[in-house]
């Protein structure tokens, strides 16, 4: 079966393409927008890379996979229920909000960003539906499209840090619950933070293992020193955020969102 | 190798030669191999450790007591990132990013050459990576580097504290000026091999800013303003994390004799302080908190993101105000914070207020331009009427407060002077009571008890004639007006 993607013109918002194995449910409908190609500014470069990324068009979900979306992968797939699954894979913290294995318990969170997922787990989900996790560069170029409709106008380093500004909610809110941007995508700042496939390729390691003397990681000025864009020091906590990872940590505010491969286009 | 040759003579200097061309340089290297020993030998920076315990954290104003060993030990240090919703000021609220729960951090108190232990926590429910940089760190980042940590997961590196100090520790994700300006900053003490004097009280006050969205007052749960803190222009500037934390009931407490250490650190983000407490003198002053010592300084930098250590003893009781000398931030942002000191006073140190009088200008030299003279008031003794008028305004200001206007006081606390036989059967008419007020002692008035403090007051004469005159003319009182030479005549 070809998936075509038809080229979305920005102004039509509601063209949505179904994936192989897609189920669709009532709320947080997990359909993907076709994400046209375009040039990424790098948050942070090394003096080899170049600060304009070329991002080809690719697909990406229309909103975070849902706890409810999550739950339909491992009654499927059961070795990645919370009793079963392997240390290596995922920290204690796993899935942790549900009530049990197979059972999310509270209706509330039903429509809500899964979270406590491993990059493991995250990434298993995706393939099971066909999918991949977006490319760093792929999350962060679709994530900087402007907000439409009732956000219009608002500056998306403002959104941001008002949601820095905030501690986090007992519950939760359901995916499609803050903005949506230029691609028509959902929350993609703003509700949680999202895993992306190659999470750790934004520390800058010297040749030589334990060359202290190359900029590392997010601490001090060492991130300021190369950053393209000092004025979006917003991103700076995302950055720091992913630097932290592990493949197999979960963490509380933390979930995801697939992508896919355009076959034909670029 | 080729065979060495010693049958003729030359071959034997030759030989002899080589040889000490060749022993020479060894025999220097040994000699100098030595003099390397004793000399250039480093420090031993990581003795080995005699034991390991977790020190008593304690939050400002408190210090953990003093330890000392003679061999470093290991010390286990856990901290916990919490991101909590506090107040900053009366009615103003701020999502702070703290270190333990509370701005400032815990104090850590470690010696000189101990190897830290260090356990950062950051709790599952918040929402930001966090780290730590102690300045108390010899390696990168100041641990920094190593203690990147999510929610829900902690981190763990040891350091020596190879040198002494007073120094600050923060946190330093990017962007660090957000993550410090929230509040994740405290102190940690590296006290000397040799230790540190002993003082009666240690106390531990860190200065920071605010920068909020909305203008120092405003209330409400005030979001950060980055644009303000770029441009270094706080909203508040505090001790201890919030206005008022360590002021009236909050304040430090000491004794009049106590010996007084504070440690004090600077957060910054941004300003430099100016620490000064006023009415007090840092005899001594550990300059920037290193080991150089200053003497008798009344106000001391300390940089952002350093600290000082300063101390002295409390002479007179009061209160006195520990203030940045930058000194609107002191008045109108927040940045004051209280000593009151309790116990004897010294009259000879510190008088108080001994006389008020009237100015007489000095007479000017004859310039062809007169000022008005200064005409001296008549001698004579006011009217009645006029004494009475004078004392209406003298009572309002001084004594209706507590005594009322109508003269009837507060039952049980103030007692009435309305037909009081307390004061009209007195026979120095009052004076003295105006003169020395009343300190405790019970005194019956119209058949009720009292006993409380009535402040004394300075007064002139004629001010107390005016306000006797008016008080024993009042409410149905009546009597003679009171001569100003009357009271002389009593207070002599």
């Amino acid at each position: 079966m070809i998936i075509v993607c038809f080229l979305a013109p920005l102004k039509q918002y509601g063209k949505v393409l179904q994936s192989n194995g897609h189920i669709n449910s009532k709320n947080g409908a997990s359909g993907m927008l076709s994400i046209p190609g375009g040039s990424y500014h790098a948050f942070l470069r090394r003096k080899d890379q170049p600060a304009v990324i070329r991002v080809r068009r690719f697909l990406l979900d229309i909103n975070a996979v849902t706890n409810e979306d999550f739950l339909t992968f491992v009654k499927a797939n059961p070795k990645w229920a919370r009793s079963k699954i392997s240390r290596l894979f995922a920290d204690p913290g796993y899935l942790k909000q549900w009530a049990d294995d197979f059972e999310i318990g509270n209706d509330k969170i039903k429509s809500s960003p899964v979270t406590n997922v491993s990059w493991f787990a995250a990434d298993a989900y995706a393939r099971w539906k066909g999918k991949r996790l977006p490319t760093q560069a792929e999350w962060e170029y679709a994530a900087a499209a402007a907000p439409v409709g009732i956000n219009r106008g608002a500056r998306l380093t403002r959104i941001i840090l008002a949601w820095y500004d905030r501690p986090n909610p007992v519950i939760l809110p359901p995916v499609r619950s803050t903005y949506r941007n230029t691609y028509g995508l959902y929350d993609m700042h703003g509700l949680v933070w999202e895993w992306v496939d190659d999470f750790n390729s934004v520390i800058i390691q010297g040749e030589n293992s334990g060359d202290r003397t190359s900029v590392n990681s997010f601490f001090c000025a060492a991130g300021s020193l190369n950053s393209v864009n000092k004025e979006d020091y917003a991103a700076f906590m995302r950055f720091a955020f992913r630097q932290g990872l592990q493949a197999r940590y979960t963490v509380k505010s933390l979930g995801f969102r697939c992508a896919k491969d355009c076959a034909g286009f670029n | 190798m080729k065979v060495v040759n010693l049958n003729s003579r030359s071959s034997q200097v030759t030989f002899l030669r080589r040889m000490l061309l060749f022993l020479v340089p060894v025999f220097i290297s040994f000699t100098g191999c030595t003099q390397h020993a004793k000399t250039d030998a480093p420090q031993s920076d990581t003795a080995a450790v005699t034991g390991e315990y977790s020190p008593a954290l304690t939050f400002a104003p408190n210090v953990p007591e003093a330890r000392y060993s003679t061999t470093p030990k290991k010390v286990i240090v856990e901290i916990e990132v919490v991101e909590k919703i506090m107040k900053l000021a009366d009615g103003v609220d701020y999502t702070f990013w703290t270190f333990g729960g509370k701005v400032p951090g815990p104090f850590i108190r470690v010696q000189e050459g101990d190897e830290v232990e260090l356990h950062l926590d950051n709790n599952a429910n918040n929402k930001m990576p966090h780290n730590i940089d102690l300045h108390a760190v010899s390696g990168p980042g100041g641990g920094a580097e190593a203690t990147m940590t999510v929610p829900g997961h902690s981190s763990v590196f040891n350091f020596r504290a190879l040198n002494p100090g007073l120094f600050v520790y923060h946190c330093a994700t990017a962007p660090v000026g957000m993550h410090i300006a929230n509040g994740m900053y405290g102190l940690i003490l590296v006290t000397p091999k040799e230790g540190l004097p002993n003082v009666d009280k240690e106390f531990y006050i860190m200065q920071s800013e605010f920068y909020t969205k909305g203008k120092n007052g405003e209330p409400g749960l005030q979001p950060f303003d980055m644009d303000k803190a770029i441009k270094e222009q706080p909203e508040y500037v505090v001790f201890n994390g919030s206005v008022g934390s360590t002021t009236g009931t909050n304040a430090l407490q000491a004794k009049v004799g106590d010996r007084i250490r504070i440690y004090a650190g600077n957060a910054g983000p941004n300003l430099v302080s100016s620490f000064h407490i006023i009415g007090q003198i840092f005899d001594k002053v550990y300059v920037e908190g290193g080991s150089q010592i200053n003497q008798n300084v009344a106000t001391t930098l300390i940089p952002s993101g350093g600290a000082t250590i300063v101390e002295f003893t409390c002479k007179e009781p009061g209160t006195f105000n520990i203030v940045d000398h930058s000194i609107f931030r002191a008045f109108n942002q927040g940045a004051l914070a209280q000593l009151i000191v309790t116990g004897p006073a010294d009259k000879n140190i510190y008088s108080g207020k001994l006389a008020d009088q009237f100015y007489y200008p000095p007479i000017p030299a004859e310039t062809g331009k007169k000022d008005n003279p200064v005409v001296e008031p008549t001698a004579l003794e006011p009217s009645f009427a006029d004494r009475f008028k004078d004392g209406h305004a003298l009572f309002e200001s001084n004594c209706s407060s507590c005594h009322q206007a109508t003269g009837l006081g507060l039952p049980g606390s103030f007692p009435p002077l309305a037909k009081s036989d307390f004061l009209m059967g007195r026979q120095d008419m009052g004076i003295g009571i105006l003169l020395h007020g009343i300190n405790n002692e019970p005194i019956t008035v119209n058949g009720k008890h009292f006993q409380g403090v009535m402040p004394q007051l300075s007064l002139a004469d004629d001010q107390i004639a005016s306000i006797l005159t008016y008080v024993r003319n009042s409410w149905g009182n009546k009597s003679a007006a009171i001569k100003a030479s009357d009271v002389k005549k009593v207070r002599n």
